[in-house]
């Protein structure tokens, strides 16, 4: 029998996913370096974030807008808001659930960073994964439609914790549901004070003056 | 699947402090996982099973150290585990706090003959 050395101990004590934040960091600095404000929007599918990014683009005739769509397979957001004449990327992520900082870097080339003021980022419809993964954004924005439930905070605490502002959804359809807005206001700022929370309906416009007003906060 | 590209990131880091502490093998690597952060025991076992033969962490056994999420309360200061539909701090009543534990995801340590 080979000899049979003691197993010693080396202590480490290095974070995991150092590379995603490392590129993560260069892209900040470079949406910086252009000035370009850029919004990651996390939410589950169907939540409404193409349809809200849509009827933004439409209120904001004036702002010069590029979007980044994450998805893992298809180019349907894309041409939805290609056909607004707004610059568009589409990323497809082969089956990966979030999108990471290597994805943007590889797709920056694409929009004409210089001539913008803001990008939003539609991140892969997911309430968990895209949380863990920086992309160099300026801030994080957290969508819930109505009929998801207010009771989300409990059940996917991390992105409620890590966004600058919530945004709910699809509040026409309020009558309908048992969606307790107060108490999912509250919780979420159990967790999380400093984040804004908005309700609006990107279909009928209510609201909307609310979400286009921290965005013009934003860029101020 | 991210678990792909997190079970290569842990293989750089223990190849990195194995080769600078003259070791010719692993065999334990202690991982530090908060229970907010989305990553899965199984799938980085899969990975790593996949990845680490030809490597000198080539039959590690991958310790997993799981860290529950505690509040701080703003109110009080107290400290607790939410648990569940739990949010209530033990102490005042409060509603939630501040996240101090939880989110932790890191190579601990490794052991290498």
């Amino acid at each position: 029998m080979s000899e049979q050395a003691t197993p010693s101990r080396v202590p480490v004590v290095e974070k995991l996913l150092t590379a995603n934040e490392q590129v993560a960091a260069d892209n900040r600095d470079y949406f910086a370096a252009r000035h370009v404000m850029v919004i990651n929007i996390m939410a589950s599918p169907g939540a409404g974030k193409t349809t809200l990014l849509l009827a933004t683009i439409d209120a904001l005739p004036d702002r010069r807008i590029g979007v980044i769509e994450g998805d893992v397979a298809s180019q349907v957001d894309a041409e939805k808001i290609a056909e607004t004449g707004t610059p568009v990327v589409q990323i497809n992520t082969g089956g990966a659930c979030h999108l990471d900082a290597p994805m943007i870097r590889r797709a920056l080339p694409a929009l004409p960073l210089d001539d913008l003021e803001m990008v939003f980022v539609e991140n892969v419809g997911n309430l968990i994964c895209p949380v863990s993964f920086d992309l160099g954004q300026s801030y994080n924005v957290g969508l819930l439609s109505l009929p998801e439930g207010d009771d989300k905070p409990y059940k996917y605490p991390a992105i409620f914790e890590a966004v600058d502002l919530v945004v709910v959804t699809k509040s026409d359809l309020l009558p309908y549901l048992d969606f307790d807005l107060e108490a999912f206001t509250e919780l979420v700022h159990g967790l999380n004070p400093d984040a804004p929370v908005l309700c609006l309906s990107a279909k009928t416009g209510e609201g909307m003056h609310d979400w286009l007003h921290w965005l013009e906060e934003c860029l101020a | 699947m991210h678990e792909l590209s997190i079970t290569e990131d842990i293989l750089r880091i223990v190849s990195t402090h194995a080769q600078k502490a003259g070791a010719q093998h692993v065999t334990c690597i202690n991982l530090v996982i908060g229970e907010l952060t989305s990553f899965i025991d199984d799938s980085i076992q899969f990975y790593f099973e996949m990845l680490a033969p030809g490597t000198p962490a080539e039959g590690a056994i991958l310790h997993f150290r799981r860290i529950k999420t505690r509040f701080r309360c703003r109110q009080c200061g107290q400290e607790f585990e939410p648990e569940g539909r739990n949010w209530v701090c033990p102490e005042c009543g409060a509603l939630g706090g501040d996240v101090i534990a939880g989110k932790e995801f890191y190579v601990e340590s490794i052991e290498v003959t």
